[in-house]
Order: structure tokens, then sequence, then C-alpha cells
């Protein structure tokens, strides 16, 4: 295993904050981007009254 | 094994192909990115220099590579649309414009996080840095400007000049470490040389590149099909999906 420890893993070398403030702010963008696309094509469905199938 | 490409250029015939691609392109990106983050955090190597800071290259480099590609794409894609008047062109290029903006965003967000720490500022205006921030601006621009005019088409020939013209940007991205006297460090992969950095790196890197690709088709894909419904919805082929007829 490349860290001794959970801390080791978090500390990032001293540089956690930047790490993680770089890798947190990508996941929230991500995750926000699928939440809107998805509404979007939702939202659509629903107010044109779709039967289709769909996998999103 | 002729294919009639023209087939595929019909929006109504696109919605259905790109239903049936999307869960595809998800699957394949979820997997990427799991094989890219574990690379990324367990396999690669502490640098020598900045020590466990430069992981955040692996988000950094793939989210600026995406932010010019899909750029690049989309400036096609509206070109396509102005010259020949393809619809389903049109709406790809609106479709990108989101996705290409959060990774420009994403691209300068963790650069700022990475500069804190090795330049000690979050922030300057740096050729690279100022290009990059310009091409967020086009985005921003594109999206604006498509938003502001009510009749589509229009909107898309309009949008399809901005896109047009801030291709000259591009370029001066990409080679703005070489042609000024920048504090960001140079290309550390290109195709004309081997790549500096170590194996795992390298390889982290790149799969993280791919699942970007992959997310960013997948994303494109669904809000391309909710374009094509907003603008199709008077349509025969949309009323037949009210009735709940099937049709592959």
């Amino acid at each position: 295993m490349k860290w001794e420890s959970l801390s080791a893993f978090i500390s990032m070398g001293g540089y956690g904050l930047y790490v993680w403030g770089s890798y947190g702010v990508a996941l929230l963008c991500v995750v926000g981007e699928i939440f809107l696309v998805k509404k979007r094509f939702r939202t659509l469905h629903k107010e044109l009254g779709l039967n289709e199938k769909s996998s999103i | 094994m002729a294919i009639n490409w023209f087939k595929y250029a019909s929006p109504a015939t696109f919605y259905f192909l790109a239903g049936r691609m999307i869960p595809f392109f998800t699957v394949v990106a979820v997997l990427l990115l799991l094989v890219g983050l574990y690379i990324s955090f367990f396999v690669a190597p502490t640098d020598f220099q900045q020590s466990e800071a430069y992981r955040i290259i692996f988000i950094h480099v793939p989210a600026a590579w995406m932010s010019m590609f899909l750029y690049l794409i989309m400036a096609f894609w509206a070109g396509i649309g102005l010259a020949f008047n393809t619809r389903l062109s049109s709406m790809v290029a609106s479709a990108i414009a989101p996705t290409g903006a959060m990774f420009t965003f994403l691209a300068l967000w963790t650069g700022a996080w990475w500069g804190k720490p090795m330049w000690g500022a979050w922030w300057v205006w740096d050729a690279r840095l100022t290009s990059e921030l310009i091409l967020l601006f086009l985005y921003i621009g594109f999206m604006s400007l498509q938003a502001a005019i009510d009749d589509p088409r229009r909107a898309d020939k309009a949008g399809a000049i901005i896109a047009l013209v801030g291709v000259v940007n591009i370029p001066i991205i990409y080679f703005s470490v070489q042609w000024w006297n920048t504090l960001h460090q140079g290309a550390s992969v290109s195709l004309v040389q081997s790549p500096k950095m170590a194996t795992a790196m390298l390889t982290g890197m790149l799969i993280m590149a791919l699942a970007a690709w992959m997310y960013s088709i997948a994303m494109i894909l669904i809000r391309t099909r909710s374009i094509i419904l907003e603008r199709e919805s008077r349509t025969a082929w949309v009323s037949e999906l009210k009735e709940g007829v099937t049709r592959s």
C-alpha cells in the first residue's frame, strides 16, 4: 500500500487542502452537470407527456 | 457496406440512436474514472519536486485538454451548421458548450489550487492563464448570445460566428508557453517528443483524459436529445412518442 495511514492519505504530504480542494470542486461540477442535464431531459419528457421508455 | 450517413443527420433518427449510445458511454466513463482515480492516488509515485501536490495534474491536464478539444469540435459543428444549414450540427454545437465551459472552469480552478502552493499565487496574468480565461468567456459568450436570440436558427448562425472567430484562441493557448515567457510550465506530453514524466503518471493522466472524453460524449448526447425535443416538439414523430408508439 502506498499510504501508511488514512491520515497520511488525507494530508497528501501537507498539500491536502490543495489536492482535495481541486478534486472536491471537480466532483461537484460533474455531479452538478449530470443533475442539470438529466433534469432538463426529464422535465421535457413530462411537459411533452412522452411515454417513451428512457434509460436515463 | 454503404452507410447512408445523411439518415443520421435527421434529428428524429439521431434522437433514438443517441438514446441507445448513452448507456455505453456512461458505463465506459465510470469504469475509466475508477481505474484512473486508482492510478492517480495509489499507483503514481510521489513527485520528487512537488511531493503529493502534483496529483492535481490528473484532473488539471485532462480538463484543460477537454476545454480545447470541445471548443474545436463545437466550432466545427457550428461551422458545418452555418455552411450547410444542417439543423442537427448546430444542435450538437449548442449541446457541447456547457460541458466545454465546465471543463474550462475546472482547468482554471485546479490550476489556481496548484499555483498557490507551487508559485505562491492563485492567479497571475500569464499568457497561458489569460488565454484560458478568454476561452471561458468565449464559451459563456456563445451560450449567452444563443440564449438571447429567440429564433433558434438565427441563434445557431450568430453562435457559429462567435465560435469560429474564437478558434484563433486555441493555438494561442496551446503555444502560449512557447511564444511568451510564462510562469506556466511547458508541455509534458507532446506528439513529437517522448513524455517527460513517469509512466504511471502518464498512464493515469491519459486514462483520466479518456474518462473525460466518454463523460463529455454522454453529457453531449443527453443534451442534444433535449434540444431535439425542444425544437421538434410539434412534429409528427414526437407526437407518436406521446401515444407510446415504440420505434427503433
